[in-house]
């Protein structure tokens, strides 16, 4: 056969295989991955969105480091049962400030994506602490040490920066002002709340672990729950535009 | 240089492994004085105790060999082995390691105690140590062995690169601790299977430029004219792994003495970017590299030529064309752009066709050679590995199809799922050359006992299937509740419900794992009775000759 006969040259040829594994393997990727960051309708145009507090960002590191997203989604898809149990479906607009996403694969506990205001700082201080002395039959691990390690502020401000180096719209401001920001959002008497308040719109500023004179892992994590899915403004979207349906 | 056969001289190989090392000892200690993270100093501490050990072994095997080492003895090509074996070794060990780990994370599912309130042991963070001890470490230690052995047998060539495959070797393993470590202390970029932050991503690069370079370099050295199908396989899973490892871990480091970065890529884009990843770690990593070990292994334990080297041929271009599309299926329903999931679906499909192709290649292979599966239990593991492999990938594309993927999806079928192809294939295909291999590299008649290979066989087999079983049940039956109305048009069941009914599923999944784990730990007392006190073979086992495809 003499097709097959031409595939000689591949095979007494390592660097043709290789080249020709390589073109090979980049189509596929070059045709579903590329024009994600381009097309327009990718992600949608919201109210609402704001990049992360610093005390919100760093209880979404430690949410990324205890592996929560490993058990817990944050992606509600576009089913009528999950709509029903978790609310809105989740839009692509909803992670656009999310490096690296948290969207999940593994539902061992329900969704997250929309988890902020449905149960009370004390339900989470709680259940973080063991998840047991609320939901009885829960297998989730229990987090005692949040509670215990006073939150690690070092790098704030860099990773603020960093965020911004690839892409997330943090100010000169916001990053400079970080530190304060971090304390006043768990400190409702901090000096520095008008100015939390005025960059990061609708921020909820309270003593999240319910003590403000420390500031915990918890205050952060909590913090970071709460604002789930909070912030777009659904009564302004408008799924059935013709911009966003896609 | 050298001015006589018998002389003896610093090869650049030496040298070259042994300057990178002083770099990388000096790069740790500015890390480890710069650092005010913890993980992050330990990181760097281990980084100069190994650069050092590494610099002293270097030294210390060039003033010890007496001569440079010849290419070939009596006309015969001089394989290196020591590397091989090394990976060999190392990858039963992480084997056992993994599987443990697995069990442990198994029953804190079923019994959440389990995690006893402990930060470096809770679920979280021994999940990804599971899934990369088991993938990465055993599995990547298997591909390492297997491929170092299977190039120089099929090239007829001792390995290129001198001291380089050794870097290699003890490189991609000095990857895993680092990485394994860094789970433990809560180090990570929440990637799935690619958890790893920056620095271990950045010394996992060099170390895999290198692995294909020696790859690469021992296939220019062939003496054969052609380039065996297993070594088409190696190739592509190295040269794809390296295309998706750059991509998916394009992160920008907090700053050079923090374990923290943060990804170039966000949201939807980022999710495309890691499933492109994911499913292409299976792909590339899980399927073609052990679909290579297929392909020499079967033939040389059956002693019958591949079954059509066309198939062969046609198989790999369009399992390696249409693999690198499937990712988007595991983004059903959520805010991926719905072209791209019909993408992934409509190539998961059609991936099914070149799966079976190599699954027909493989157990065809057997033709006039079945009685075998009688008599040689290794045979008979590596011929259920292949079916096993037909199994997970006719499953795979059901999965995908997106209205069973609304019910499968987020759920315990995936796991079970991945398992058939983990535990089934991957391990599997896995002991069988391993079982090959060890007699062979370390020059026995035979495996201590064939007896013992038969228990594993079955023990393991039975934890397989009490495994899928048991995730099959339970995934269909989350799903399901996740989705039942009562008649009154209610949500049946709350999220917890639906979590309580899978206890007895979690409990029986942890004994089908503890199955598997006493399989292979039968098997790695097997193997260390065969290297301690096996027979010495006459002559060197294995085969004069490159194994042939049919014409």
């Amino acid at each position: 056969m003499s097709l097959m006969n031409r595939h000689e040259i591949f095979e007494k040829n390592s660097i043709i295989l290789t080249v020709g594994i390589l073109i090979v393997v980049a189509i596929g990727g070059l045709v579903e991955l590329a024009p994600n960051f381009y097309l327009k309708s990718t992600v949608e145009k919201v109210e609402g969105m704001r990049p992360y507090t610093p005390l919100e960002m760093a209880g979404r590191n430690i949410y990324i480091r205890e592996g929560c997203y490993l058990c817990h989604s944050q992606m509600i898809r576009t089913l009528r049962d999950e709509v029903e149990r978790y609310g809105h479906y989740s839009l692509a607009a909803e992670s656009m400030y999310d490096h690296p996403f948290q969207w999940g694969s593994k539902r061992t506990g329900p969704d997250l994506a929309r988890v902020g205001g449905k149960y009370s700082d004390d339900w989470h201080h709680d259940h973080l602490i063991n998840p047991r002395s609320v939901v009885p039959e829960s297998i989730m691990p229990g987090y005692p040490w949040l509670a215990r390690n006073e939150l690690d502020i070092t790098d704030i401000s860099a990773d603020l920066a960093t965020n911004s180096v690839v892409g997330v719209p943090y100010t000169e401001e916001m990053i400079e002002n970080a530190r304060a920001d971090l304390f006043a959002q768990a400190n409702p008497d901090a000096e520095g709340v008008d100015g939390l308040e005025e960059r990061y719109p609708g921020a909820q500023i309270r003593a999240f672990d319910g003590n403000a004179r420390t500031l915990t892992e918890m205050d952060a994590v909590i913090a970071y729950l709460q604002m789930l899915g909070t912030l777009v403004d659904f009564s302004a979207y408008d799924d059935q535009a013709d911009v966003n349906l896609r | 240089m050298a001015s006589s056969t018998h002389a003896k001289s610093f090869t650049l190989s030496e040298g070259g492994v042994a300057a990178l090392l002083i770099v990388c000892a000096l790069a740790s200690i500015i890390i480890a004085a710069k650092t005010h993270d913890e993980a992050m100093a330990f990181h760097a501490w281990l980084g100069l105790a190994a650069a050092a050990v590494g610099v002293f072994a270097v030294f210390n095997g060039h003033f010890k060999r007496e001569a440079n080492i010849p290419e070939e003895i009596d006309g015969k090509p001089n394989y290196q082995m020591g590397p091989v074996k090394v990976a060999t070794a190392l990858s039963m060990f992480w084997g056992v390691a993994g599987f443990l780990v697995g069990v442990v994370i198994a029953l804190q599912l079923a019994y959440p105690a389990l995690n006893f309130d402990l930060p470096w042991i809770s679920f979280g963070r021994l999940r990804p140590l599971h899934t990369s001890a088991v993938i990465f470490a055993f599995g990547g230690n298997v591909l390492l062995a297997s491929s170092m052995y299977v190039v120089q047998r099929t090239t007829r060539a001792r390995m290129a690169g001198g001291l380089w495959p050794w870097f290699v070797v003890w490189g991609y393993n000095f990857f895993i601790v680092i990485a394994g470590t860094g789970y433990l202390l809560g180090v990570t970029q929440s990637k799935e299977y690619a958890e790893p932050e920056w620095y271990a991503d950045l010394w996992l690069t060099l170390v895999w430029v290198i692995y294909l370079l020696v790859f690469l370099g021992t296939l220019w050295k062939r003496k054969e004219p052609h380039i065996y199908v297993a070594n088409w396989f190696y190739l592509a899973f190295i040269v794809t792994i390296a295309m998706l490892h750059l991509v998916n871990n394009a992160t920008v480091p907090v700053s050079f003495t923090e374990p923290k970065s943060y990804i170039l890529w966000s949201g939807v884009q980022d999710a495309m970017t890691q499933w492109w990843y994911g499913h292409n770690a299976v792909g590339f990593f899980l399927t073609a590299g052990f679909l290579a070990i297929m392909y020499y292994f079967v033939p040389k334990r059956a002693e019958r030529p591949v079954y059509s080297y066309r198939l062969s041929i046609v198989h790999f271009w369009s399992l390696i064309f249409l693999y690198i599309w499937a990712g988007p299926h595991h983004l059903h329903y959520t805010a991926a752009p719905q072209w791209a999931q019909t993408l992934g679906m409509t190539f998961s499909i059609m991936l099914w066709m070149p799966s079976w192709g190599g699954m027909i290649n493989g157990l065809m292979t057997l033709s006039g050679a079945w009685d075998k599966l009688r008599t040689d239990p290794v045979l008979r593991m590596l011929v259920v590995s292949v079916a096993f492999y037909g199994m997970s990938t006719f499953e795979g594309p059901l999965m995908s199809i997106r209205a069973v993927n609304s019910l499968s999806h987020y759920t315990d079928w995936t796991i079970g799922h991945v398992h058939s192809g983990a535990l089934g294939w991957v391990g599997f295909v896995s002991f069988g050359a391993i079982y090959c291999l060890v007699p062979w590299l370390w020059n026995r008649k035979g495996l201590y006992s064939l007896k013992l290979v038969n228990w594993h066989f079955w023990i393991a087999t039975i934890g397989i299937v009490l495994y899928i079983t048991a995730m099959w049940v339970s995934g269909i039956m989350q799903g399901l509740m996740w989705r039942a109305y009562t008649p009154q048009g209610f949500l049946e069941y709350s999220f917890i419900e639906t979590v309580e009914a899978m206890h007895p599923f979690y409990v029986i999944r942890a004994l089908g794992g503890l199955l598997f784990l006493v399989g292979s730990l039968i098997m790695a007392f097997n193997l260390w009775m065969t290297v301690r006190y096996g027979e010495p073979a006459e002559e060197p086992v294995g085969h004069p000759t490159a194994v042939q495809p049919a014409e």
